[in-house]
């Protein structure tokens, strides 16, 4: 896709996000937009997985796991310090700082892609059985108590300055829809600059990048720690959304719910992940009023559909038909030779020396 | 004599398990020489190669890089000192278009003005100004050699290390590659493996030649040519 025609798409989502962000408010229930909080804030952390994964080639199976720690760390500082302005700079840092602790680990020890998913996916799994087991008045931190298995009520984010002056759930939306918004740009920004480039670099040859002289394990860890940072706010939004932050955010269902978001969504796009989240988080929504079909058979099928049959995902898949139909014949047949040089290049590899 | 000494290894040996790869090579390099190194088959070349590049680290001795100990650094310290290195199997990245993969090795080192000159300029060195926009994937292995080398030369290096540059190249580029390093050896010391006599004769100043992981002889073309030793290195071990 050249870059005139992205332009021209990112000004076209940027309008239906703004137009989205006045307008649901005035035509929807206040329940439903309670309810697109939440969807907002999976859409967040979906976007946190498609910077970390689709540019930056880290598959990340414990994104939860920021997403968690982000909010709880904005519960507990928000009981702590009375307010929630500092605690929402608290839980993205939090979440950012761990991230990049975890990745120092992982990437500074060379841990190769498919231990890496393990691990992450690991810590998540840990963090999950540890708050479970925080019931009792001996957990807590400062005021505020974990809350073992049930989890701790989330104070809703107040006026910045102004710690008795509460926002409405509407207006909380307006904040959610406005930090998607921001993260989504600030995330398009990032994969054009310098950094980003050199991350996609990395992606595609981590040899290379290295044998050029950029440092693999520093660009990485700092990729991983934004990432991590994103998902920590998306935190802070489902904590709001729901009104509640228990030990289920850091559960396997959901760790596995982001990577198929992105896989659906598409890899490679920033938009893609966001739509997926979107669309499986109503999908799934709605799938709940009924008892005939279970939920998790639905989102099975889906993923098996897709890893098969659009493996790509939906937006690049969309945009490939577009050109295809077109006639920009040129960009479908990269793909197709691409892999091709992919399976060469292996068995290339295998007689060096 | 050429200037002063650039690349220096002191009994640089690697060990991998039981086998000896490299045997206690001595090695020096002088400022703007062009050497290239040779040898058959396991002879040692690649992996003294990798010692130098910091993709392997030595089992014993000493690199030094313009009094600078690298045998512990990592590649990207090595490529920081403003050495430019090309591996055996083209290392390209393979799903970006030609003038970004340039441009990612001219603005490691460089400001953005800069290194957007600096593509352009070496677009033109490798002749690829046409193909800029077209995905690495899509080209010839020759044409993916020339991104490598224009990864290596926009940097603007003044040590550059170059393992086969001229493989599976079509006679045409395998010249026009030749032109090109001897481009290079204005600015910069460079040492070159290489398995093609004929490449080699083009573009050699001073020889070396490995045999079971250490240095057989050193010295200009024709002496090592005529050598017998090498001859029959090369040729195979014949009965007497």
């Amino acid at each position: 896709m050249n870059r005139a025609r992205e332009n021209s798409w990112l000004i076209l989502i940027g309008i239906v996000g703004v137009i989205f962000l006045i307008g649901a408010p005035q035509v929807l229930e206040l329940f439903t937009i309670i309810n697109l909080t939440t969807a907002i804030a999976m859409a967040l952390l979906a976007l946190s997985l498609g910077l970390v994964w689709g540019f930056g080639g880290i598959l990340c199976f414990g994104q939860s796991t920021f997403f968690g720690i982000g909010a709880y760390a904005y519960v507990v500082a928000a009981i702590n310090f009375g307010g929630t302005s500092w605690a929402v700079v608290v839980a993205i840092v939090v979440a950012a700082a761990f991230a990049a602790l975890l990745g120092y680990f992982m990437f500074y020890g060379r841990v190769s892609d498919v231990y890496l998913g393990v691990i992450t996916l690991t810590v998540s799994l840990i963090f999950y059985n540890l708050m479970r087991r925080t019931s009792g008045p001996e957990y807590k931190i400062g005021d505020a108590l974990l809350g073992g298995f049930n989890g701790i009520n989330a104070p809703p984010l107040n006026v910045p300055g102004d710690a008795s002056w509460f926002l409405f759930p509407e207006d909380v939306f307006y904040v959610a829809m406005a930090a998607l918004i921001i993260g989504y740009f600030g995330c398009v920004w990032l994969v054009r600059s310098h950094f980003g480039r050199v991350a996609v670099a990395i992606r595609e040859n981590e040899l290379r990048a290295e044998l050029i002289g950029y440092d693999v394990r520093l660009q990485k860890l700092l990729l991983f720690a934004v990432g991590g940072g994103i998902a920590g706010a998306a935190g802070v939004l489902f904590a709001n959304g729901v009104g509640r932050v228990t030990p289920d955010v850091f559960n396997l269902y959901n760790a596995a719910l982001i990577i198929i978001w992105v896989i659906v969504g598409g890899r490679g796009t920033l938009i893609g992940p966001v739509l997926g989240a979107f669309g499986l988080f109503y999908l799934i929504g709605s799938l709940g009023q009924q008892t005939s079909i279970n939920n998790n058979l639905v989102l099975g099928v889906i993923l098996v559909v897709f890893v098969l049959l659009v493996p790509k995902g939906i937006v690049p898949t969309v945009i490939d038909l577009w050109d295809r139909k077109r006639g920009h014949r040129g960009q479908f047949r990269r793909h197709g030779r691409r892999q091709r040089r992919r399976g060469s290049r292996t068995a290339e590899t295998s007689h060096e020396g | 004599m050429k200037g002063e000494i650039v690349v220096e290894t002191r009994g640089l040996s690697m060990h991998f398990g039981g086998v000896v790869a490299v045997d206690q090579v001595d090695f020096n390099l002088r400022e703007n020489e062009l050497r290239c190194l040779i040898g058959p088959n396991g002879a040692g070349k690649s992996t003294f190669f990798k010692c130098l590049t910091g993709q392997l680290k030595p089992t014993f001795g000493d690199v030094v890089i313009r009094d600078l100990n690298v045998n512990r650094a990592h590649s990207h310290e090595i490529a920081g000192l403003g050495v430019g290195i090309k591996t055996q199997v083209p290392n390209v990245f393979e799903g970006l278009s030609v003038q970004e993969n340039i441009w990612l090795a001219a603005r490691r080192f460089h400001p953005a003005a800069r290194a957007r000159s600096l593509v352009e300029e070496t677009l033109e060195r490798v002749r690829l100004t046409d193909i800029r926009r077209d995905m690495v994937n899509e080209l010839s292995h020759g044409q993916r050699q020339w991104v490598e080398l224009g990864m290596v030369i926009s940097a603007e290096p003044w040590l550059v290390l170059l393992d086969e540059p001229a493989a599976g190249m079509t006679h045409d580029e395998v010249l026009l590659t030749a032109e090109l390093i001897r481009e290079i050896n204005k600015t910069a010391s460079l040492i070159v493996v290489e398995h093609d006599m004929q490449f080699i004769r083009m573009i050699a100043d001073k020889v070396t030649v490995f045999h079971r992981g250490a240095i057989l002889i050193e010295d200009t073309m024709d002496v090592v040519a005529a050598d017998p030793t090498v001859r029959e290195v090369y040729l195979g071990h014949r009965k007497k």
